[in-house]
């Protein structure tokens, strides 16, 4: 097989959201024994940045972004469990606690992030909406998560933000995780007047902004 | 004399509604909807609805909506707080009110949004009291000052007493309907006069796609039963919380609007409930719900036709723009919005002074969209005959270079048949430059600092102001607010 049309293959069907195809060639790399690691790297990773290309050109709109952001996750799906039944390291670009603070059931925008954040990387923990702030840390320290990320998308949840990084403090564990705050109200001014570490205003700067958290320059 | 007819827009054929109709019976009956309350799930399962223990969902047979929809009055009464002005929420009858609910005003000295407080609010309600065009208060602004636990409350609170306009509102939590059922009866009295004559409206909103939530559900239910209008927010987002397409937003729309009311019959055969909603085309770019977008609109439009055709009074989101500033997209989306809600005939039109997706509200904004409101009117009140015959005598009469302006005639129509907007600019350019060359939210601001001037606000007597702060200080230390902001009454 020609692997450089095989990754060729791979981009096509995330480029397009065809998530049956996307899986169908995740699973013929690991039937046909391939490099898991090179697969991911040279076939679905730049897949996904072109999409971020796409997208930041204003040629992809969200539909056509979270279509492939799922066609990422699906490939993954097979992908990396056979990379850990054959003891080999997968490449994260760290671990993720996200979701909505409690009192807010929207979660449309942190869904987009949670997604772009799985497909360009990172290991995705999704706790969901309305979650509440003392979740958020028990499950960023069972999980020795490198980030919690919180969405708000009310004036009111967004104070969540705020008591969350709060109780970091008080509990002595500000700056053992980063924080990544976003939402509809939610500014650079806000996350730095809170104390978070990051802000994103959409999924594809919450990826960059993400990597520069965890000093990966891409 | 022939009559005017009264323009209408129609963006459904009788063949589509339909379909729709036909397709959102069948989504109720076979998918139904979520319902996280536990009473309105018992009133569905009495009823003989199926339910889905472990999922709260519940389905809801044909039979059961259509005796729902006809026990639902096909128009209600609003009274003002004085009870002597009565409005039709009903049939073809238009009623502007602002957008509802926003933390945020646009401040017009530094023309940027900031938190909104306690006298911001009062400014609201007596700008609007004071606008001719929007007929109908609404809790519009959250003083942030005050602890969110008690701003539902604490809003209509502001409203009662600054505002003698009947008024949209609703509950933050589930708890909130006490007090402001409290506050409703303490104007009117008691429950039995309220209840005869409506002064406020509440709004429930469906959790797009197909859910009622405990505190929208419990609204449903208390409003039913206190005599409360329900206004039904269904808001999807197209491609985002509801179907892509217009059509089948509309399906969706008309699914959580009929299990709406269903509850509402249910708790209380006869409940006033009004088919609305907040439903826009999502954009797909920038993940944002354009409420001036004109698919927005479209929709909007097309339900209040859907409802009409079901006999309920419909509500829509209307007359407000996406624009941060007072601009000319501010101006267009807010017009064209008005223009198309009133020409669809929908009965509470919420959205004047709104910017922002439904985020900021704007005292110069109020000022200007009452003028565009006034517009919708006229067009609406239409071209009549006016007189017999209607000019031929004057025509042959006419004396050579003959002019208009000094007969009898045009002094007895021309202020009938024509209205003269305050702020909008109809100046020569010499004379608009000598008044210092001003724009439409100048002249707004130096309008709504001129009314918080000259108008005084018209308080409730002084016990019932009284009884009103005692409701809303118990409900502040129920809920352990201490102090609330001192109010120069």
């Amino acid at each position: 097989m020609d692997k450089q049309q095989f990754f060729e293959q791979i981009k096509k069907s995330v480029i397009e959201g065809n998530k049956e195809e996307a899986v169908a060639l995740a699973k013929k790399a690991t039937e046909e024994k391939l490099d898991l690691n090179e697969v991911i790297e040279k076939g679905y990773v730049p897949a996904i940045q072109e999409v971020g290309d796409l997208w930041e050109k204003g040629e992809y709109f969200l539909p056509e972004l979270i279509t492939s952001a799922e066609c990422m996750k699906a490939a993954m799906g097979i992908l990396q469990p056979e990379l850990a039944k054959a003891n080999i390291p997968t490449k994260s670009c760290g671990k993720v606690v996200i979701g909505t603070v409690e009192g807010d059931i929207h979660d449309i925008g942190k869904n987009l992030v949670a997604s772009m954040l799985g497909a360009n990387g990172f290991e995705v923990v999704d706790l969901g909406a309305d979650v509440k702030l003392d979740q958020f840390i028990k499950k960023a320290q069972e999980e020795n998560a490198d980030l919690i990320c919180l969405s708000a998308l009310l004036t009111t949840t967004m104070l969540g933000q705020k008591k969350l990084i709060e109780m970091l403090k008080e509990k002595n564990l500000y700056g053992q995780f980063k924080v990544m705050v976003g939402g509809a109200p939610v500014n650079r001014q806000w996350a730095e007047n809170i104390g978070a570490d990051g802000y994103a205003d959409n999924a594809i700067t919450a990826v960059e902004e993400a990597k520069k958290l965890m000093g990966i320059t891409s | 004399m022939i009559k005017a007819i009264r323009p209408q827009l129609k963006l459904l054929s009788d063949e589509l509604i339909q379909k729709i109709m036909n397709e959102a019976y069948e989504v109720l009956e076979k998918k139904g909807v979520w319902v996280e309350n536990e009473e309105a799930l018992s009133l569905l399962s009495d009823a003989g609805a199926k339910i889905e223990k472990s999922s709260q969902r519940v389905f809801i047979k044909p039979e059961l909506v259509e005796s729902s929809l006809e026990s639902a009055p096909s128009t209600i009464t609003l009274y003002n707080r004085t009870g002597e002005i009565s409005y039709l929420v009903g049939k073809d009858e238009v009623h502007f009110d602002p957008g509802s609910s926003t933390p945020r005003i646009l401040d017009f000295q530094t023309k940027k949004q900031r938190k909104a407080v306690t006298q911001d609010a009062i400014n609201f309600y007596r700008i609007v009291e004071n606008m001719e065009h929007i007929h109908f208060q609404c809790t519009g602004i959250i003083p942030t000052e005050v602890p969110d636990i008690i701003t539902d409350s604490y809003r209509l609170y502001l409203g009662l007493l600054f505002s003698t306009k009947p008024s949209v509102t609703g509950t933050f939590r589930v708890e909130g309907f006490k007090p402001m059922y409290e506050m409703l009866v303490a104007i009117r009295g008691n429950e039995k006069e309220l209840r005869e004559k409506p002064l406020a409206i509440f709004d429930a909103c469906p959790s797009p796609p197909l859910k009622w939530s405990n505190l929208t559900s419990q609204s449903l239910i208390d409003s039913a039963r206190a005599g409360i209008p329900s206004e039904i927010i269904s808001m999807g987002m197209t491609g985002a919380t509801s179907p892509a397409t217009i059509s089948g937003t509309l399906v969706q729309h008309v699914v959580e609007t009929l299990a709406g009311v269903v509850i509402t019959q249910l708790a209380q055969k006869g409940a006033p409930v009004i088919f609305g909603g907040s439903p826009s085309s999502f954009d797909m770019r920038k993940g944002t719900t354009p409420m001036g977008a004109i698919e927005t609109m479209m929709i909007d439009s097309a339900y209040a036709q859907i409802a009409k055709y079901l006999n309920l009074p419909s509500h829509a989101y209307m007359g407000l723009s996406d624009s941060k500033l007072i601009d000319a997209q501010a101006g267009f989306e807010t017009g064209i919005g008005a223009i198309i809600a009133a020409l669809s005939g929908i009965n509470v039109v919420s959205g004047v002074g709104m910017l922002n997706f439904e985020n900021c509200q704007s005292l110069e904004k109020l000022v200007i969209d009452n003028e565009i409101c006034g517009m919708a009117y006229r067009l609406l009140a239409g071209i009549a005959q006016r007189d017999e015959p209607i000019a031929k005598d004057l025509l042959i009469g006419l004396e050579e270079n003959a002019q208009f302006l000094s007969m009898p005639h045009t002094r007895k129509w021309y202020r009938i048949e024509h209205t003269f907007p305050k702020i909008v600019d109809r100046d020569t350019y010499d004379y608009w430059v000598s008044l210092g060359g001003k724009s439409a939210e100048d002249r707004a601001r130096e309008e709504v600092t001129r009314i918080l001037r000259e108008n005084p606000p018209q308080l409730p007597d002084k016990e019932i102001q009284s009884e009103l702060r005692q409701i809303m200080l118990a409900d502040a230390k129920a809920n352990g607010v201490s102090s609330l902001p001192e109010i120069k009454l």
